[in-house]
């Protein structure tokens, strides 16, 4: 009998009816607690200006409008360096800072987990170290680095520590070592093929999957990238850090602002909703052994 | 050894004892020297933007250094202002701490057990579920809409209602009241942990093989608990170490959104994190050496955790 019931499901295997609503349950409660506040941003955009000082404050919305979101367009055009300058600031930082990223990982990440040459545990060892503390760290002394090499309010200061992103390296080495068969490497190597050809025709259509999520997550970061302490000029500045200055514009701007977080958060989740398989299959090989 | 002798045999054949071992290495470094130019480019930069601070934040800890004039040799004289003369800074030890300590093993858990929740959902649904749990950790600065939540006036949600249901007759100033600033600023960070770690936990359910469980059923494991400890979480062992790492770097990262939700500095300095030390000598009084030893301290700690962490990661299971 028992054995019967193994056999007739998968999911049906050692669960019982009260785990499943408790379980059902708590992603209930959870998902709201997720949810809500991003709904009510959304919300909060949309509302009218009486709506927002409304008392009793109220949730949802009673006559939507889109003028928040024009209201915004319009103090875009106001602002002292035209807006366009810092949309194009972090479209051409995210875009060269990801490829090089990009690029620069794929070439190292292949290396590190297709050649057996000396010194590549080593080389990957303090790739993950580094993952083990975060930026902050490094910040100040690099700050003492960029002055040294004359990047302080250049966009060097942006694009290029955005290429040598640990993470980035690390998933792409995890994904290539179990995705790529060596079998394949072997045959290309043997037909005199030389590395750099087997990685550029070999290995890199076979990596799909971590190419798009290290461009995922490389613009991410940029597009998401604030105030940079290497920044000084108002020319320079990311559009991060201009919707920002809007936020904070008090009373008269609260509906242009609400629209601005909107707008600063439907890219970076509609850039995932595209990739999401990607990102997870990538992530399937993410684990760290010991 | 043996696949790497069968390599160098196909290359070039020489056997691997009739040389020195340093004869062997050099040999193979010449053989495999297209790898070296593979990752000379990404290990210079990170190198330079990586590596090299960590080692000079360590040499500036010892100097005063302002930037302008050479740095002055001063041993320990900024580890003994810190730790002695410092009150503003052991706060900070204390808030960062305590901080970790509640946000890093929160997300972690929160990570793995709605990994594990929405796991044994049809693939849409799941799809959708997870979107919603990621989304607050990449949407920008979204994290500022619980201080509209919370306004500190009437027109605050939060005060809103508790003022309709009769909790409370004047609104509370929850993002200026030392008493809820760092409760709230908790819930905030964990609203937005569910990153990285939580995607590889994800990819990690999902890669666990089926046949384990049927086998594990016919060895007497009873119910989903079980299950998950004996034969899910020690076969999930490498996702749970990365994502280990990545709280543990996150937890201590949370500065910018304390700054974000409270300003700087904070009430009481009741939210002042080492992160928001090192930013304030580094970056607004421009004293390097005192805050190469804070960024000093911080990498201690951080690394210290995740060695910590792995001992115990390694238990799981047994």
């Amino acid at each position: 009998m028992a054995k019967l019931r193994i056999r007739k499901s998968n999911h049906a295997m050692n669960r019982s009816l009260g785990g499943d609503i408790g379980i059902n349950t708590m992603l209930v409660i959870f998902g709201a607690f997720m949810f809500l506040p991003m709904l009510y941003a959304i919300i909060q955009s949309l509302k009218p200006l009486d709506e927002l000082w409304v008392f009793p404050p109220r949730f949802w919305v009673v006559n939507p409008t889109l003028k928040n979101y024009t209201d915004l367009f319009k103090l875009m055009g106001t602002s002292w360096v035209p807006f366009s300058r810092y949309i194009f600031n972090t479209a051409f930082t995210s875009i060269l800072g990801t490829f090089g990223n990009v690029l620069l990982s794929s070439l190292a990440a292949y290396a590190l987990a297709k050649i057996k040459f000396p010194g590549r545990a080593f080389f990957f060892n303090i790739v993950v170290y580094s993952l083990m503390f975060n930026a902050t760290v490094t910040t100040i002394t690099n700050f003492i680095t960029m002055s040294l090499l004359g990047w302080v309010d250049t966009y060097y200061a942006v694009i290029v520590p955005a290429f040598a992103s640990s993470m980035g390296l690390y998933l792409m080495k995890q994904f290539m070592e179990t995705s790529v068969p060596d079998s394949c490497l072997e045959s290309a190597r043997l037909d005199g093929a030389g590395e750099f050809r087997i990685l550029w025709s070999i290995a890199m259509p076979m990596v799909k999957p971590a190419w798009m999520t290290l461009i995922i997550f490389s613009f991410q970061g940029l597009w998401n990238a604030g105030a940079s302490l290497y920044i000084h000029s108002e020319e320079l500045k990311s559009f991060a850090y201009a919707i920002g200055q809007i936020l904070t514009g008090g009373i008269k701007r609260a509906g242009a602002g609400a629209a601005s977080t909107v707008v600063m958060m439907l890219v970076p989740i509609a850039v995932f909703v595209i990739s999401q398989s990607n990102v997870i299959e990538t992530m399937s090989t993410s684990g760290m052994k010991d | 050894m043996s696949d790497k002798t069968a390599t160098a045999k196909a290359k070039k054949p020489v056997g691997r004892n009739e040389m020195s071992k340093f004869q062997w290495t050099l040999r193979e470094m010449r053989v495999n020297k297209a790898a070296y130019i593979m990752i000379a480019p990404f290990f210079i930069l990170f190198f330079i933007f990586t590596v090299l601070p960590v080692l000079l934040s360590l040499f500036f800890s010892f100097t005063l250094f302002n930037m302008l004039e050479a740095p002055e040799f001063v041993f320990m004289d900024n580890y003994i202002r810190l730790l002695l003369e410092d009150d503003i800074f052991l706060l900070s030890v204390k808030n960062t701490v305590f901080f970790a300590a509640i946000t890093g093993p929160c997300s972690y858990l929160m990570s793995l057990m709605f990994a594990w929740f929405i796991n044994e959902l049809t693939p849409k649904i799941r799809a959708v579920i997870t979107l919603i749990f990621y989304a607050p950790s990449i949407a920008g600065n979204v994290y500022l809409i619980w201080t509209i939540l919370f306004t500190s006036d009437s027109h605050g949600l939060v005060n809103g209602w508790l003022m309709e249901m009769g909790v409370i007759s004047t609104p509370i100033a929850f993002f200026q009241d030392p008493d809820y600033i760092m409760p709230l600023v908790i819930v905030v960070a964990l609203w937005t942990s569910l990153g990285t770690s939580f995607l590889s936990f994800i990819a990690g359910f999902q890669t666990v093989d089926r046949s384990l469980y049927e086998a594990a059923a016919v060895d007497g494991v009873k119910n989903r608990w079980q299950e998950l400890w004996f034969v899910t979480l020690p076969y999930m062992r490498p996702q749970m170490m990365f994502g280990a790492i990545l709280a543990i770097t996150g937890a201590f990262g949370f500065g910018g959104i304390i700054t974000g939700l409270v300003g700087f500095p904070s009430p009481d300095y009741c939210a002042h994190t080492m992160m928001h030390h090192l930013a304030d000598y580094g970056n607004t009084r421009f004293e390097m050496g005192y805050a190469s030893a804070i960024a000093t301290l911080l990498f201690i700690m951080m690394i210290g955790c995740n060695a910590a962490i792995r001992k115990m990661l390694s238990k799981v299971g047994q």
